[in-house]
């Protein structure tokens, strides 16, 4: 338990001293040790407990259940000031604030919230999404070291706050374990709570009328979800018959009892993996550092939300507002699959397909047998090692490029191979055989199939919706690699160095994404089928011809870059054919009125064929019909 | 020991297979357009020329993503001969189509960049409808892997015309004939020039045009698989299939990619999905 307890208080200490210390060389030590002692905190959690199933632990401290409901009240107060700055058309933000906040008194001062003997639990689950965010999150820390001091080198305009920024940075890691490790479903619903807070900060932190603006929209909408957490407690409280906040024992219940409330908390997890309608937030989210959304989008936050759907999918197995959940993961998936092929923002991209991906995984979730809950677990794993790889390595690039446009990125293998060889992996990573996002999507395509409920075969249409959805993701993925891989004439190598520690991090995911594809079979066997089985009592594995097959794969995604060494030299270089109107070498060629042109490529967006616009609003308002038809169902 | 005689006999019967066939093709093709055409085995005498001549490319780059386009088209077409997984076969052979597109992006010139552009386009428009396919024939025969496919004893087209539809319809563009010969064409005096092949010559041409050959043959063993209770009715099914092809690639001009992508799209949705729910409800 101790353990637990570092890493739960370890980074909310360390934040503390970060609020202090200025950003100098001390500090950014300071920094690192502490990125790797988290690290290695979660890695040995992972050894102690990894097999030993679930595990809770009671937390014995005086008046522990008062200091959180005081902590809930103080967090509404400090969100209450801090609408000090909000717009008229806000007002629903401190609405939504006391609403919440009177829910969680009215249950705290009528004495009916219950005990839980064991507030504190560690499972399969909790162990691997620690080791995601103790991993990638104190990556993405670590590299935000070197990036905030460049960052405020080419922004001088903007006030270096980047003591609040590294106090949040911490914080967030903290509530996040909170998240994992919490069996009390009041304690979840603070830690819940704090994350939203870390965000809205975050994304604000830029302080440009942009940043604040988005920052209000994720408070808001991330409130919206939290209000269907804090309903979900008061049903507990009130309504239930049974009676209980314990995480476990909800789960226990199954759906007979316990639906409602389930469907009220997956609710926030949907809101706060950014499912529509509420993708909006997570895409205005970019304004802020790019730390900050490698963050969200990999290791934290969204992946709270995925986490509670996916804790809660033994109870929304075989149940209408199950499936009503996975539809809007599906229709998630292929309306933002679409829309990313118009983006070329490289972040913007990034973040559509992070939507798309945690769609999949809500699917897998909501429909919860145990092959599909398989799949969203390795899922989960794999998107938190790639994403973060993709949003630093656009994070480097773009200090270096000065650009974060992937229409920039021409002749990126030429002018960065480093950097260049980093994306490709990333982007290998998240749609192509045999990476792990791909085998995962093969699973469950597979498991959908053959799923149903109540005897009717459901899960075809969620089949049918993602054989769609896989196509654009396809396209836009490989048409960046395409940007990459172009070689435009005349091109030479960039000048200056990526920072060190912006290196290391960068190593550290590629290696990671390598490795999690080779040894996804050990990943599936040692941690997530075992969880797999304490819940459905069978677990999915990839057959042993598959696994060779998969190898065979990988090894030749990873020798055949060596061939290149062994490249014939007799090989004689000529100019690219440009309607044999060349000029010189460096890719002129003769216009019209006898004018030198320079000729230059640019991606297909079919902006004209798909709008953005239009897809969205109309994503929103199925989805919304869709979520409204989850809660009525609820009852069925 | 049947599996690896299965993908040996793959690797090496299928180019001599697609080779013929190329050649059946360009013989029928003249026909239609009232020429004698080449030989028979022409396609194999223009590759062998290409192997002879000089090597000649933009970048030091280029060649390589084309070597691995061919490797990863003999891998997938392994994994098919060889009775594996049908979906995961389909993954494999997008793996390979992306390794085409990345050649002819590499040398950024405006008609290979236009021609790996489209190719990604027809890749957006055909992958739905093979990922239906394997749905469909997963639904009917309770299994994903081509062995158990290739063995069912019932007619697997009468259970999935719609699918079975909406394949032909893609399989055009797979085997780019006209009209959605959108990303490459048969002669050099276009708009297009060559597109996606536009700055490859010599040795590398070859290695192109050798894996469109495992490519075309693949594709006919996916045919197959809609007929393969009866390999009487499945072998002259194939052929049909393919001068069906032909017949089509000389009747109709090359069509927009807008066209491309809706059509087939539309295709999937109404032929493939319609026949999966049906499937879905009827079969049991």
């Amino acid at each position: 338990m101790n353990i637990l307890l570092f890493l739960l208080l370890f980074p909310a200490a360390m934040s503390l001293v970060f609020a202090i210390l200025p950003a100098n060389t001390f500090r950014n030590a300071l920094v690192r040790i502490s990125c790797l002692l988290i690290a290695a905190g979660s890695v040995y959690a992972a050894f102690v407990f990894n097999g030993q199933g679930y595990q809770s632990f009671k937390v014995e401290f005086p008046h522990i259940d008062m200091i959180f409901f005081g902590g809930e009240m103080l967090l509404s107060l400090f969100l209450l000031y801090k609408c000090i700055g909000i717009k008229k058309h806000e007002w629903y933000i401190p609405a939504l604030i006391i609403v919440q906040a009177g829910i969680m008194a009215y249950c705290e001062m009528s004495g009916a919230v219950p005990e839980v003997d064991n507030a504190l639990y560690i499972d399969n689950l909790s162990i691997i999404m620690a080791l995601i965010i103790g991993i990638i999150g104190s990556v993405i820390c670590y590299y935000a070291i070197s990036y905030m001091r460049d960052y405020h080198h080419h922004n001088p305009q903007m006030k270096d706050r980047q003591r609040s920024f590294f106090f949040i940075l911490f914080f967030f890691l903290s509530a996040m374990f909170g998240v994992v490790f919490s069996n009390n479903l009041v304690w979840l619903y603070l830690f819940w709570e704090i994350t939203t807070l870390s965000s809205f900060i975050l994304i604000g932190y830029p302080k440009t009328e942009e940043a604040t603006r988005n920052a209000y929209r994720a408070l808001g909408l991330n409130l919206l979800g939290g209000l269907g957490f804090a309903g979900g407690i008061l049903y507990l409280v009130k309504f239930c018959p049974e009676h209980t906040v314990d995480l476990a024992r909800v789960i226990a219940s199954g759906p007979g009892l316990m639906l409602i409330p389930v469907v009220l908390i997956s609710f926030a997890g949907v809101a706060k993996s950014a499912q529509m309608p509420f993708s909006s937030w997570l895409l205005g989210a970019m304004v802020a550092p790019t730390p900050v959304s490698a963050l969200l989008h990999s290791s934290t936050m969204v992946k709270a939300g995925i986490f509670i759907i996916i804790k809660f999918a033994p109870v929304l197995s075989g149940t209408w507002a199950g499936y009503f959940l996975a539809l809007i993961g599906a229709v998630t998936f292929l309306m933002t699959s679409i829309i990313a092929v118009t983006q070329s923002n490289a972040k913007r991209v990034l973040a559509y397909s992070t939507i798309a991906n945690l769609g999949l995984i809500v699917a897998c979730a909501g429909i919860g047998t145990y092959e599909t809950l398989w799949a969203a677990v390795l899922l989960t794993i794999f998107h938190a090692v790639s994403k973060g790889l993709l949003f630093l390595g656009v994070g480097s690039i773009e200090h270096k490029i000065g650009s974060r446009d992937i229409e920039d990125m021409d002749g990126l293998i030429v002018n960065r191979p480093g950097l260049a060889v980093v994306m490709l992996i990333g982007i290998l990573g998240m749609f192509l055989a045999p990476f792990g996002m791909l085998i995962s999507k093969w699973m469950c395509l597979e498991a959908f199939v053959s799923s149903s409920i109540f005897g009717l075969p459901t899960g075809v249409l969620i089949a049918m919706i993602l054989a769609f959805g896989s196509a654009p993701t396809l396209f836009f993925w490989a048409k960046w690699m395409g940007k990459i891989v172009s070689v435009p004439a005349g091109l030479a190598k960039g000048e200056g160095r990526v920072p060190g520690d912006e290196w290391t991090a960068l190593v550290v995911l590629a290696v990671a994404t390598v490795a999690t594809a080779a040894l996804f079979p050990v990943i599936s066997w040692v941690s997530v089928e075992p969880y797999i089985v304490s819940l459905y009592h069978q677990t999915v594995s990839l057959s042993q011809g598959n696994t060779i097959i998969m190898s065979i794969l990988l090894a030749l995604m990873i020798l055949l870059p060596l061939s290149f060494l062994a490249y014939p030299k007799k090989t004689k270089l000529v100019p690219r054919y440009l309607g044999g109107a060349n000029v010189g070498d460096k890719g002129e060629f003769l216009g019209a009125m006898g004018v030198v042109q320079q000729a230059t490529m640019r991606n297909y967006y079919l902006a004209g064929f798909f709008s953005e616009k239009k897809l969205t609003i109309a994503s929103v308002l199925v989805t919304i019909c869709l979520i409204v038809t989850m809660f009525a169902v609820v009852k069925l | 020991m049947k599996t690896a005689l299965c993908v040996v006999a793959w690797v090496v019967i299928a180019p001599f297979l697609g080779g013929l066939l190329a050649g059946v093709d360009r013989i029928i093709t003249a026909r239609m357009q009232s020429r004698v055409g080449p030989p028979l085995l022409q396609p194999f005498y223009d590759v062998l020329k290409l192997f002879g001549k000089q090597g000649v490319a933009v970048n030091v780059f280029q060649n390589y993503y084309m070597v691995c386009f061919l490797v990863f088209v003999i891998v997938t077409g392994a994994l098919f001969f060889s009775g594996g997984d049908i979906l995961l076969t389909i993954f494999a052979l997008a793996v390979a189509g992306v390794f085409f597109a990345l050649g002819a992006f590499s040398p950024n010139s405006p008609y290979s960049n236009i021609g790996a552009e489209r190719e990604l386009l027809q890749m957006m428009s055909y992958e739905p409808i093979l990922i239906i396919a394997a749905i469909g024939m997963f639904m009917v025969t309770k299994s994903w892997h081509v062995h158990d496919i290739a063995g069912f004893q019932k007619p697997l087209f009468v259970f999935l015309p719609g699918v079975f539809l909406a394949f032909l319809f893609v399989l055009t563009i797979k085997l780019r004939k006209s009209p959605f010969d959108l990303s490459t064409s048969h002669h050099g005096h276009q708009e297009l020039v060559k597109g996606a092949t536009t700055e490859f010559a010599g040795p590398s041409l070859a290695v192109i045009e050798i894996a469109h050959w495992y490519e075309n043959v693949l594709l006919m063993g996916f045919v197959y698989l809609f007929f393969a209770f009866n390999w009487v009715v499945a072998i002259p099914a194939v052929l049909v299939a393919y001068f069906i092809e032909i017949f089509i690639d000389n009747t109709y001009a090359r069509l927009t990619w807008h066209f491309t992508l809706k059509s087939s799209w539309i295709v999937a949705g109404v032929c493939g999905v319609v026949n999966i729910f049906l499937i879905a409800f009827l079969v049991k």
